[in-house]
């Protein structure tokens, strides 16, 4: 009995598929993860709250809202006659979303850009590449109002300030992944009389492309927290980083509203991280152990 | 020679400037059209780097490198050289069948005329049915296969082969062996070929040529006189083995014993 039923696990469930039971399982994981998660908050709230301790900081409803105050808060109008929260912040999250992707694009372009010029001159990269890094140490804080202050308060300015936050890590990772291309295959295509810009593109972009895609992933994330930080010193309210500013506000009136505000915010980066991913799987063709 | 030489060196010498040392001293060869010539001798002769100099991956330090008529240099801008190392150096983003279009691309062929000689290598390399392979999805043979295909696809007058089947199982590089011969043949190439292994030589070759180290000079040349086609049964003529023990002698004048590498060869 016991036998036959090891046998053949694969007659048990004949309609699974090796895909979609790992599609199935990684699913379930996420679901497990997530309500593990949510169960921890809780838990926390509770202990904490019921025997009244203070440290690290006393728990109660205003610190910490419970996650089915937030889920509330989400469906109900967000202030006198206005829309629901949870449009409202779609309406914000699609806004800021423009000025990352916007900033996004041109940081990335930018960044790969620079890697290219940088890995073509041994004096370039000597020259520029400490300031490239000196660049990365200045506070967004500190650039955003400069940037606001020359390309006048926009989407445009919050598009800068996110691009400045995206192209550092491209540039750092593109360089070293133009530069991954083992000795021989440089040697192959010398013996071809292959010109730079073949080189460049049939050899050292292809082999930089995993390098790349790292960079795209901490990029991504990076280019949404640019824009809504940018939002701040341009004084755009239609972005997630008004509606930050303005539930801050009434934090201590209604806390749930900024922290709805907060998991849209994380949703949006997410939603940018997976594009990245699914791009990477659409683009990138490598032997497994070049693959993260 | 009446032929004009395919390659011509003269007078080669190479010294590398960091630690001061002389890989190759006036190294003077001929390889005719169509011609095998293996290179062999204990590592430190300077074989890879003699090939690497008729290829023009590296300049001489002094003496002329003529290829085809040409300076190397200028034989290289012709496409002249088909180049295969040991490892198969495949680009692992590239299915088989583009790494074989490779060259074809970078000379500018299209779409069309790429296909049917990409086509025409892989039957010719006995790969049909596996060009939408990525190289990964195959074993070491098959990939030195393919890296053979794409070294031959733009028809170059020279191949120069660094030690390919030297990271390959006994088995294997021998049915490699026969199907280097046969693509030799017909494809009616020069080949120069850096190996160090005698039998490997001897089978394959017309003429060998044995090095010896520090620096690295001409020790002596024998010639394979053995009958083409050649198949199997070849290395078990008694020719075969008289040839193989020329060839261990001269190394083994050269100091070829002091180095574990040449010995695993002599006593298979």
């Amino acid at each position: 009995m016991t036998q036959a039923a090891t046998a053949s696990p694969a007659l048990a469930r004949p309609s699974l598929s090796p895909a979609l039971r790992r599609g199935g399982i990684r699913a379930a994981t996420t679901l497990v993860t997530f309500a593990a998660l949510c169960g921890l908050y809780e838990l926390y709230h509770w202990v904490w709250a019921s025997a009244g301790w203070t440290w690290p900081f006393p728990v109660n409803d205003t610190t910490l809202p419970h996650l089915w105050t937030i889920a509330k808060a989400l469906g109900r109008p967000s202030g006198y006659q206005g829309p629901l929260l949870i449009v409202l912040l779609l309406h914000h999250a699609w806004f800021t979303a423009k000025e990352a992707l916007a900033g996004f694009a041109l940081g990335a372009v930018t960044g790969f850009v620079l890697a290219v010029a940088l890995v073509h001159s041994r004096l370039a990269q000597r020259a520029l590449l400490p300031y490239i890094v000196a660049s990365q140490t200045i506070p967004i804080l500190a650039i955003a109002p400069m940037v606001v202050v020359w390309l006048k308060s926009g989407w445009q300015s919050v598009a800068v300030i996110a691009a400045y936050l995206t192209f550092f890590p491209v540039t750092i990772n593109v360089l070293r992944g133009l530069q991954s291309a083992e000795a021989r295959a440089h040697e192959l295509m010398r013996s071809y009389a292959a010109s730079r810009w073949q080189v460049l593109w049939r050899l050292r972009v292809p082999a930089s492309l995993p390098y790349l895609f790292t960079a795209l992933k901490i990029s991504a994330t990076a280019s949404v927290v640019g824009a809504i930080i940018g939002e701040l010193p341009s004084s755009i309210q239609s972005g997630l980083g008004g509606a930050i500013i303005n539930f801050n506000q009434y934090y201590s009136l209604q806390p749930e509203n900024l922290w709805a505000t907060n998991v849209v915010a994380a949703l949006l980066g997410v939603a940018f991280f997976l594009a990245v991913v699914l791009a990477e799987k659409l683009v990138v063709r490598r032997a497994p152990e070049h693959l993260a | 020679m009446n032929v004009q030489p395919m390659v011509a060196l003269s007078g080669v010498t190479k010294t590398f400037t960091k630690g001061n040392v002389t890989a190759l001293r006036e190294i003077d060869l001929q390889i005719g059209p169509g011609e095998f010539v293996s290179l062999i001798g204990p590592s430190g002769c300077g074989k890879s780097t003699l090939l690497r100099l008729i290829g023009d991956l590296t300049p001489p330090t002094a003496g002329t490198v003529t290829v085809n008529g040409k300076p190397a240099p200028q034989a290289r801008a012709d496409h002249d050289y088909g180049m295969v190392f040991q490892d198969s150096v495949l680009f692992d983003w590239r299915t088989v069948e583009k790494n074989v279009a490779l060259p074809l691309e970078l000379l500018g062929w299209d779409r069309a005329k790429r296909k049917a000689r990409v086509e025409e290598m892989l039957r010719l390399v006995e790969l049909q049915g596996f060009g939408g392979h990525h190289p990964w999805q195959l074993s070491g043979g098959m990939q030195m296969r393919v890296a053979i295909a794409r070294a031959l696809s733009f028809e170059p007058s020279l191949l120069l082969m660094d030690e390919p089947f030297g990271a390959l199982d006994e088995m294997t590089r021998e049915r490699l062996n026969i199907e280097l011969l046969e693509i030799w043949r017909r494809t009616e190439s020069t080949v120069v070929f850096v190996t160090h292994s005698i039998s490997e030589a001897v089978f394959l070759s017309t003429r060998v040529v044995v090095m010896s180290p520090r620096p690295g000079r001409i020790a002596g040349m024998v010639d394979i006189d053995l009958p083409q086609p050649r198949t199997a049964d070849t290395r078990e003529e008694p020719r075969f083995f008289e040839l193989v023990t020329e060839v261990r002698e001269l190394l083994r004048g050269v100091g070829a014993d002091e180095h574990g590498s040449v010995l695993a060869e002599v006593s298979e």
